[in-house]
């Protein structure tokens, strides 16, 4: 049988299919999702567990401020992509150095949070369990932060390249998905350590 | 392994990106092939399973590398929980192995039959709750260590509800047989083992997911021969079969068929020695993970027995890397379509061109191929 002709049977033929970015980035965030799942049970499985001191109640504050910092952050990381697709780039990129200032906030309340614990406190993540889980799940997600911190500066020297332009609004949306993934797992951290553990 | 892990997901986000935003025109989901189907489930598993897998592995490195007390009963860690990470990867990635096992008799099954894949929409549920109920069994694999009463009933009962659709998609090939115009050519026959050896693979497996025969039969050779029955008899037969049934569109020759069932045959009277065999001396409490036995333990004749199996096996491996070598080289041409199949990897030549197809095809049923050489019957007015 020599090469079978396919043939257009409909010409018009109407045919969608999803976004490659939206479902790799949804795969992504489900794998990373997975991957905190365990270290939250570990977590809310080791809670009271530590045998040996300083236990949470004493050195643990809850960052509230910081806290707030990076929820808002959300916000203003959907409010860039929508002046960018309306084509303000100026008020685009107002938006969008704010979120990375707000994440920024954040990571230094994170490493205020952790030189205290270690110079004043005495915590390190080999002093006890609690030390070992704390520093993982807390340093798991402030990794993440860095990450998209890393991402969201890139655009922005895209941006003063002068490169950046109206139709890479559906790409920086799907690199949002990232960041309100990253405040969402944070909600979800705040909680069990916090609130739960303490 | 970290990496492996991390090249793993990346892998299986790939195929998923691919698999739902690049079909065909007119390919929805409902009229993919199974063999995507299977695939799709099967990276869905990698990224729900591994990715715990890599979790663990991070504590294990903070254990080791930075003084971390995870798994370090001493300081209140828990090595019974590393157990819990380990096998919440560990049981699904049986079925990650297996599914595309599963997908290579979907295909080969239908077109050595002369008909279609019965029931494709139960095929395909069976799939998903496969890939769901695959996630909840894992602590199967503890019996032995001493859980509670209730974990044990919970895992005993989920992972006997998982033989329930593995048990339909048996019936479904045997039905896509049944009545149909069999041809017992080299990927037929390993298919058609496959179907009764990971019937018997799944019993077993049913045996022991009963947690006091568990505690039994649990570290023996009974456990080492129901996997190998899974590995072997379920995947590795499927994986010759499918070798065999692409064979000629990858590479553009035909193998030689009588070399072919030499190797199954072969293959076939080796793994049935090897492992049927086997069940017997993990039966007498024969224990694994030990490098010698004493004689006299009534155990003797059973692994003799065993060992002359694999001389079997390795006499059909041997016969196949020659005659894959050998055809490779001097092979007749295969033409497009060897099988006379209905999937529209047969419409183009062999081997497939760089680009695959210089025009996109347009497909309006689940065998698109058959709708092209049978424009007066064609499936589309079926589905």
């Amino acid at each position: 049988m020599s090469t079978v002709s396919v043939d257009l049977l409909e010409s018009n033929f109407e045919w969608r299919l999803p976004s490659r970015g939206r479902v790799g980035m949804y795969c992504l965030i489900a794998a990373e999702a997975a991957i905190f799942t365990i270290f939250v049970v570990a977590y809310l499985f080791y809670i009271g567990k530590t045998v040996s001191g300083p236990k949470p109640k004493d050195v643990l504050h809850a960052p509230i401020l910081y806290t707030v910092c990076l929820l808002s952050s959300s916000i203003t990381v959907h409010a860039a992509v929508r002046r960018l697709v309306a084509g303000n780039m100026v008020a685009f990129a107002r938006f969008w150095i704010l979120t990375i200032l707000l994440g920024g906030v954040f990571l230094f309340g994170t490493a205020r949070e952790w030189a205290h614990l270690i110079l004043q406190d005495g915590l390190s993540i080999n002093t006890n369990l609690f030390g070992t889980t704390y520093y993982s799940l807390v340093g798991l997600h402030a990794f993440h932060v860095t990450m998209g911190l890393l991402a969201l500066s890139t655009v922005v020297l895209i941006y003063f390249a002068g490169r950046l332009r109206r139709e890479h609004a559906e790409r920086l949306e799907i690199l949002s998905l990232y960041w309100h993934f990253v405040d969402a797992v944070w909600v979800v951290v705040f909680l069990v350590v916090y609130v739960i553990g303490v | 392994m970290l990496s492996s892990v991390i090249g793993s997901i990346g892998t299986a986000i790939n195929i998923i990106a691919t698999i739902l935003c690049m079909r065909c025109p007119g390919m929805t989901l409902g009229k993919m092939p199974l063999l995507v189907w299977l695939n799709l489930v099967m990276a869905g598993l990698v990224i729900l399973a591994v990715s715990p897998l890599s979790a663990a592995q991070i504590m294990l490195l903070i254990d080791r590398y930075l003084g971390g007390h995870f798994f370090d009963t001493q300081a209140g860690g828990s090595a019974v929980i590393w157990m819990h990470f380990f096998w919440i990867f560990g049981h699904p990635e049986v079925y990650v192995l297996v599914l595309p096992a599963f997908a290579f008799a979907s295909e080969i099954i239908p077109v050595f039959s002369r008909k279609a894949i019965f029931g494709y929409p139960v095929m395909v549920l069976a799939t998903i709750a496969i890939g769901f109920i695959g996630m909840s069994v894992w602590a199967h694999h503890m019996f032995t260590v001493g859980m509670s009463a209730g974990a044990n009933t919970f895992f005993v009962l989920s992972t006997m509800a998982i033989a329930v659709p593995t048990g339909i998609k048996i019936f479904n090939w045997v039905a896509t047989m049944w009545g149909g115009k069999l041809r017992f050519e080299a990927p037929m026959l390993f298919c058609v083992a496959f179907l009764f050896q990971f019937l018997v693979a799944g019993l077993t497996g049913v045996t022991l997911a009963v947690a006091p025969l568990d505690w039994q039969l649990g570290n023996s050779y009974y456990v080492v021969a129901h996997f190998h029955y899974v590995i072997v008899g379920g995947i590795l037969f499927t994986i010759f079969a499918a070798f065999y049934y692409w064979f000629p569109k990858a590479i553009g020759k035909r193998y030689n068929e009588a070399l072919a069932r030499l190797h199954f045959w072969l293959f076939f009277i080796g793994f049935h020695l090897t492992f049927d065999f086997m069940h017997v001396p993990g039966l007498l409490g024969m224990p694994r993970r030990i490098y010698t036995y004493e004689p006299g333990r009534g155990w003797d004749i059973w692994n003799l027995l065993v060992t002359v199996g694999v001389v079997f096996q390795a006499a059909g491996i041997l016969i196949f890397a020659g005659n894959l070598i050998w055809s490779y080289l001097r092979g007749k041409a295969a033409g497009n379509d060897p099988w006379d199949a209905w999937t529209l990897e047969w419409s183009t030549s062999s081997p497939p061109p760089v680009y695959n197809y210089a025009a996109i095809p347009v497909v309006r049923s689940r065998r698109p191929l058959w709708d092209l050489k049978h424009p007066e019957d064609p499936d589309w007015r079926y589905e």
